[in-house]
């Protein structure tokens, strides 16, 4: 033993550190929302553009929102995951459509009217949805984002496990990944459907 | 075919760089006179077969190959040519790369200038530094290549991240890199000499230059971001203590540490075993500085795409590297001699003193950066450190080392005495106290601690300028002065135009931090605003065309005591590729102040000709914090181009040259 190795030792308990770190997700900011009731919204439905829906037409069901737009690039990367959850399971999944056209950047709002926005931002997550597939049992558009501002929304995609008295159980920022849905998502729904 | 053959000479070089850290070393270890020439050919067939890979991915941006993924994730057909070829280190794989090339190209400069050391002793840096880079070309093959294809390719690239389209940020990584990169050199050198037990003056020597030039590449490649944040971002700051920030400055102050104690241990062969540890130090906090910002361990703005699996194997790499290289020096130092004896007061002592706040600073910055993460990991919550923590452990130890910076280069080697110091440096005081407090009432307003900061830096120039006079009186030897002054040695001279490159970045940063003043104003064509004196009219905002982008164009008068000054442009940029409208400053710059625009938001986005919010600074000083670090630079390189460093090792190549091949 020499009087060196305590550096040996710092030097350890620094990779412990960051060891640890690497499983951490600096991102994973707890929502105050867990544990609230989901906050109400009525927007329409893109498939029935003369209905809306809200979260109170789920009340009595276990459900999920996530928060998509065909402008999000890690929405293309957990969509297959999506789908695939869509197929096994008959929890139903909600997709909320956030800012499909003024998130986007590239257009001008100023010389856009609210019709013409409207229009564009539905023939615009159709498309996605048609080429991507479909996992959603309704999406409803958020075209302004102020739906999003209510839940909390930082970052597209995110996702929302919503139980039977419409109280939200978790939240996750980012896209969904196999081990996220089968080790925290689908426990958790299981639990809740009990 | 061509990103192929990248690919394909990355894997060569891979091999290559396996087999120079490896035949090499083991030659060294057993006195094989083949294995240990190997070394200088090898060290140029890598840096040969990266710098073609590289070309092969620079070749594939500037035609557009669209087909290869990190092409398509970086650039774009519309996308000006010089940014084509930035956009080669644009994202993580490319930047790699570019370490990689970076790397390769300072063993090569070893190989080529190490003509006076003793092979076995080139062997044994290029050996290192080529272990160091087949760890390197395994994380960029096996996590991280940038040559994948996208089968059938991309009609069109996503475009570089607008953030990167600018001048600075072409130039700012590839000097950063150049500074972290280089300090791999002194850190081959610390390992060859402990793996030779040979840990001397001619070591120390040698270490200087490379440890000296490093230093260089890395203070002007952090003065470069900084100022780009400046005038890019547009809320007109110039240092934020982001974790990649930090990442940058935590190399740089051991970098500065390792640098004063080269120069004990060669003049007096004290200081050793510290010297090792701070040129292993400052190359580990460089890998460490790559882990953070590459695992995404840490929030930060310059958010790469972070993937858990590059983490791992990062984090392997520098278990590897840092773990084996401090337990070789756990192994080695406590048979390494302690070397010249020194007085409580003595060059020696101060330079101690100087080390040791270097390495506290070094220290309070690793852990503002790393708090948070602990305070995550022990699942007691989130928590950011920002610049108040940093600001204010920062200037109680940044005191004493810019009041020491002054007095050291009056001390004697071995033992000064205190009265002759201050003797010789009370003249100095006058002036520093003069400044302290005319300059802050000429700007209307005198607080303690904006006396502080200018005392110190009109004491470090004044005594630098003293010492200077001094040194030229004691060797004037019947020549005049001029003569006498110019005959000086060029360490000399570097070493001050280093301390005075510190004291002129201290005045921009007191004078900006105790007198900048800023406005956040609401604006309609034809009104104006007074910041400071200056009078800005809003004249409008008008579309602008780019290249690729569409930008709002604002205009305004800028005017002082009703003289018309200049017409200032901001503007406000939407990339066609991006949701993220950028900001553009206008900024009047001057030796003595800028003024700094930037365009806010249209009040009502319906009606850009309308109200804008519009921000404008007054920054006194400013441009004297870059101006400082310039100097520092600069004096780095009058230093590293001393003329002993050439003239001793030629000398000491003619004695260790045989020395050299005996034991070989």
């Amino acid at each position: 033993m020499n009087r060196y190795y305590w550096i040996l030792g710092a030097f350890a308990a620094l990779v412990a550190l960051l060891a640890v770190g690497l499983g951490l997700n600096p991102r994973d900011v707890p929502s105050p929302l867990v544990g609230k009731p989901a906050p109400a919204f009525n927007l329409t439905v893109l498939a029935t553009p003369d209905k809306t829906l809200g979260p109170k037409d789920l009340q009595g069901k276990v459900w999920l929102l996530n928060v998509w737009a065909s402008w999000c690039v890690s929405c293309r990367a957990e969509h297959p995951i999506l789908v695939d959850f869509s197929k096994k399971s008959d929890v139903p999944l909600i997709g909320l459509n956030y800012k499909e056209v003024r998130g986007d950047g590239g257009f001008d709002m100023s010389k856009m009217s609210a019709e013409e926005e409207k229009k564009f931002a539905f023939q615009r997550a159709n498309a996605w949805l048609a080429q991507h597939g479909d996992p959603y049992k309704l999406t409803v558009m958020d075209l302004d984002g102020r739906v999003g501002i209510d839940y909390g929304v930082y970052g597209v995609p995110e996702t929302y496990v919503i139980d039977k008295a419409g109280i939200i159980r978790m939240k996750h920022t980012g896209p969904v990944t196999p081990d996220i849905l089968g080790q925290k998502i689908m426990p958790l729904l299981a639990e809740l459907n009990k | 075919m061509i990103p192929e053959l990248g690919h394909f000479a990355l894997i060569l070089a891979a091999l290559v760089a396996l087999l120079l850290g490896t035949l090499p070393l083991l030659g060294a270890h057993r006195n094989r006179l083949a294995w240990v020439a190997v070394a200088r050919p090898a060290a140029s067939a890598l840096a040969l077969l990266v710098t073609f890979s590289f070309a092969c991915l620079t070749q594939a941006f500037v035609a557009n190959d669209f087909s290869v993924v990190y092409v398509a994730q970086h650039s774009n057909s519309l996308l000006p040519i010089q940014y084509r070829v930035a956009g080669v280190w644009g994202g993580h794989e490319g930047s790699l790369l570019l370490w990689m090339l970076m790397l390769t190209w300072w063993a090569f400069a070893v190989a080529l200038l190490s003509r006076q050391l003793p092979e076995v002793m080139v062997a044994r840096v290029l050996g290192t530094l080529g272990l160091v880079a087949f760890g390197f070309l395994l994380f960029i093959l096996m996590t991280s290549s940038p040559f994948e294809r996208l089968l059938p390719g991309a009609a069109e690239g996503r475009d570089l991240n607008p953030l990167l389209q600018d001048p600075g940020l072409v130039i700012h990584p590839p000097l950063l890199y150049m500074g972290y990169v280089g300090f791999s050199v002194a850190f081959a050198f610390a390992i060859a000499a402990l793996l030779s037990g040979q840990l001397d003056a001619a070591w120390a020597r040698w270490s200087r230059p490379w440890t000296m030039a490093a230093w260089c590449f890395l203070t002007l490649g952090i003065a470069m971001g900084s100022w780009w944040a400046y005038y890019e971002l547009g809320w007109g700051g110039w240092w934020f203590w982001d974790p990649v920030e930090n990442a940058s400055f935590m190399p740089w102050l051991a970098g500065t540490a390792l640098i004063h104690s080269l120069a004990v241990t060669e003049k007096r062969g004290s200081f050793k075993n510290w010297t090792v540890l701070l040129a292993i130090s400052a190359f580990s906090l460089s890998l460490l500085g790559t882990f953070l910002v590459r695992s995404g361990v840490l929030t930060s703005v310059h958010a790469f795409a972070t993937d858990p699996r590059r983490g791992v194997f990062i984090l392997i790499f520098l278990v590897a590297v840092i773990g084996s290289s401090l337990a070789l020096f756990a192994w080695r130092a406590p048979k390494v001699g302690l070397g010249g004896r020194f007085a409580l007061v003595s060059r020696e002592s101060l330079l101690l003193t100087n080390n040791v706040l270097l390495v506290v600073a070094c220290a309070t910055v690793l852990l503002g950066t790393l708090y948070p993460l602990l305070i995550d990991a022990l699942g007691a919550g989130k928590i950011s450190v920002g610049p108040p923590y940093f600001n204010a452990v920062f200037v109680p130890l940044m005191t004493p080392i810019l009041f020491l910076m002054g007095v050291a280069p009056f001390a004697r080697w071995k033992e000064a005495s205190v009265p002759e110091i201050a003797r010789a440096v009370r003249w100095a005081l006058l002036p520093a106290v003069v400044v302290a407090i005319a300059l802050p009432l000429i700007y209307g307003a005198w607080s303690a601690l904006t006396a502080l900061g200018l005392l110190l830096a009109a004491w470090i120039v004044a005594t630098a300028l003293l010492n200077f006079a001094e040194r030229v009186r004691h060797t004037r030897a019947g020549r005049s002065f001029l003569a006498a002054a110019l005959s000086q040695p060029r360490h000399f001279f570097g070493m001050h135009l280093a301390h005075i490159g510190i004291a002129v970045f201290v005045v921009g940063v007191t004078m900006v931090s105790s007198f900048q003043e800023e406005k956040d104003v609401k604006m309609a064509p034809g009104e104006s605003v007074d910041v400071a004196g200056y009078h800005f009219t809003f004249k409008g905002v008008r579309a602008v065309d780019g290249p690729n982008y569409a930008a709002a164009r604002g205009e305004f008068d800028l005017a002082v005591d009703g003289r018309f000054v200049r017409t200032m442009h901001p503007e406000k940029r939407n990339y066609h590729s991006s949701a993220m409208p950028m900001t553009e400053a206008a900024i009047d710059a001057g030796v003595l102040r800028d003024v700094y625009v930037s365009l806010g938001e249209p009040i009502d986005r319906a009606r850009p000709e309308g109200e804008w919010a519009v921000r404008v600074y007054y920054k006194p000083f400013v441009d004297w914090i870059w101006g400082g670090c310039v100097l520092m630079a600069l004096g780095g390189l009058v230093a590293m181009l001393d003329r002993r460093y050439r003239i001793r090792s030629r000398a000491a190549a003619t004695v260790a040259t045989p020395a050299g091949s005996q034991q070989a």
